[in-house]
C-alpha cells in the first residue's frame, strides 16, 4: 500500500470543509491527489516551488481571507523551518497542513529512511498540534481534527502515513 | 552594465507611495519596511515584520489569489529576491495578475551591514523575471524615470516586476516590529473586509 487514501475521498473532504486553497509541492502519495481536486473544482491548488513559500503563500491567502491548507511531505517539513515559525509562532496564523510521512508503511525504496527519526520531533520542536494517520480507517480523524483547529483559532496537522517514497 | 546614478531607497519609496492606489496592499520587507514606516500608514500596508527570510513575495502571492479585485504591491530587496527566486515563478504560473514585484536592488546585505549579495552588480534580474514568466518587465535606474514611469508600471497587464537600482545606504539599522504581528494581522484581516 503506498496511499491510505485516495484522491476522491481528499476532494470531497476539502471540499466540504471549505478549504478555497490547497498550497502544495506534491510527493507520490499526495501528488496524485491533485487531479481529483482539480475535477472536482471547489479548492483550488497553487503550485509552488518550495515548501517554505507554501506556509507563506497560506498566510497571505488567509490574511486576505481566503481559507487554506498547506500540503506538503514530511521532507518539506524539514524545509519550511523559517516559514512555520514566522508564520504559526510570529503572526500565530492557525495555518493547516497535511503532510506526507514518508517511508511510515513501508522502508522498501529507502531502507533505514531518517524520516523516520525526525518527523515527529520537528512536529514537536514546532509546537504543531498533530494526528498521525495510518490506516483508511481513520480518514474521518482529517475533518474532526480540522474542525477543532478551526474551532479553537490554532494551527494544526494531519500527518498521512505513506509507503514507497 | 553600464554606471548608472542610482535613486536613494527611502525616495523611491516616497514615489512609490505616493503613486499607489489607496485600495492597493502594499507588502514592505527588510528596508522597505523600515522606510516604509517612516511616511504616512494605510491600513492595506502589511510591514513584513517579523518575517520569514526572502517571503515577502510569497506572502504577496496569497494576498493576490485572496484578494483579486485588490493590487498587490511587494517591496522587496535584492537580498530577499535572491533567497526566494522560485517564488516568481509560483506567481507568474499562479495565474495572479494584481500583483507587481519592485525589487529595491541596492547589490547588499543592508540590515546586516550591507556585505555584499551574491553577484551584485551583475544578476539581472529583469531576465529572470522574463523568464519566470511575468508578463510586464521594468528596469529603472534613476529617480526622474521612476517618478515618470510609477503608473505605468503600476498599471501594466500584470503580474509585474520592476527592477530599482538603488544607492546602498549605511549605518542604518533593521526595521523595528511597529507592534505585536497577532494585532496586526487582526487589525489587517479587518481592514479588508470593511
Amino acid at each position: 500500500m503506498t496511499s491510505i487514501f485516495n484522491g476522491e475521498q481528499i476532494a470531497e473532504m476539502l471540499d466540504q470543509l471549505g478549504v478555497s486553497h490547497v498550497v502544495t509541492v506534491p510527493d507520490s502519495t499526495i501528488g496524485p491527489w491533485q487531479g481529483a481536486i482539480e475535477r472536482r473544482g471547489r479548492t483550488r491548488l497553487v503550485r509552488v516551488c518550495r515548501e517554505g513559500e507554501a506556509w507563506e503563500v497560506a498566510a497571505g491567502l488567509y490574511l486576505g481571507g481566503a481559507s487554506p491548507m498547506v500540503m506538503i511531505q514530511c521532507t518539506g517539513l524539514f524545509e519550511s523551518g523559517d516559514a512555520i515559525r514566522n508564520v504559526l509562532h510570529d503572526w500565530k496564523l492557525p495555518i493547516f497542513s497535511m503532510i506526507g510521512y514518508r517511508s511510515y508503511l513501508n522502508q522498501d525504496t529507502l531502507p533505514g529512511d531518517t524520516c523516520l527519526v525526525f518527523t515527529e520531533p520537528v512536529l514537536d520542536a514546532w509546537k504543531i498540534d498533530y494526528r498521525v494517520l495510518t490506516s483508511p480507517q481513520q480518514f474521518g480523524e482529517v475533518a474532526a481534527h480540522y474542525a477543532a483547529c478551526k474551532r479553537d483559532g490554532t494551527a494544526g496537522a494531519i500527518i498521512v502515513a505513506e509507503g514507497a517514497a | 552594465m553600464s554606471a548608472v546614478s542610482r535613486m536613494a531607497e527611502q525616495e523611491a519609496l516616497g514615489v512609490l507611495h505616493a503613486a499607489r492606489d489607496p485600495r492597493d496592499i502594499v507588502v514592505t520587507t527588510m528596508s522597505t519596511a523600515r522606510d516604509w514606516m517612516k511616511l504616512p500608514q494605510s491600513p492595506f500596508d502589511l510591514v513584513f515584520v517579523p518575517s520569514a527570510m526572502s517571503h515577502a513575495t510569497s506572502v504577496g502571492l496569497g494576498l493576490a489569489l485572496a484578494q483579486p479585485d485588490r493590487r498587490v504591491v511587494v517591496a522587496n530587496g535584492d537580498g530577499s529576491m535572491l533567497m526566494n527566486l522560485g517564488s516568481l515563478v509560483s506567481i507568474a504560473s499562479s495565474g495572479a495578475r494584481n500583483i507587481v514585484v519592485v525589487v529595491f536592488d541596492n547589490g547588499v546585505y543592508e540590515v546586516t551591514g550591507s556585505q555584499p549579495t551574491p553577484g551584485a552588480q551583475a544578476v539581472d534580474f529583469a531576465a529572470i523575471a522574463r523568464g519566470a514568466g511575468f508578463r510586464a518587465v521594468f528596469c529603472v535606474d534613476a529617480l526622474e524615470d521612476w517618478r515618470s514611469d510609477v503608473q505605468k508600471i503600476l498599471n501594466a497587464d500584470g503580474p509585474t516586476f520592476a527592477w530599482l537600482r538603488v544607492e546602498p545606504a549605511t549605518d542604518l539599522p533593521g526595521p523595528k516590529s511597529p507592534g505585536p504581528a497577532r494585532d496586526r494581522a487582526r487589525r489587517f484581516i479587518e481592514a479588508l473586509r470593511s
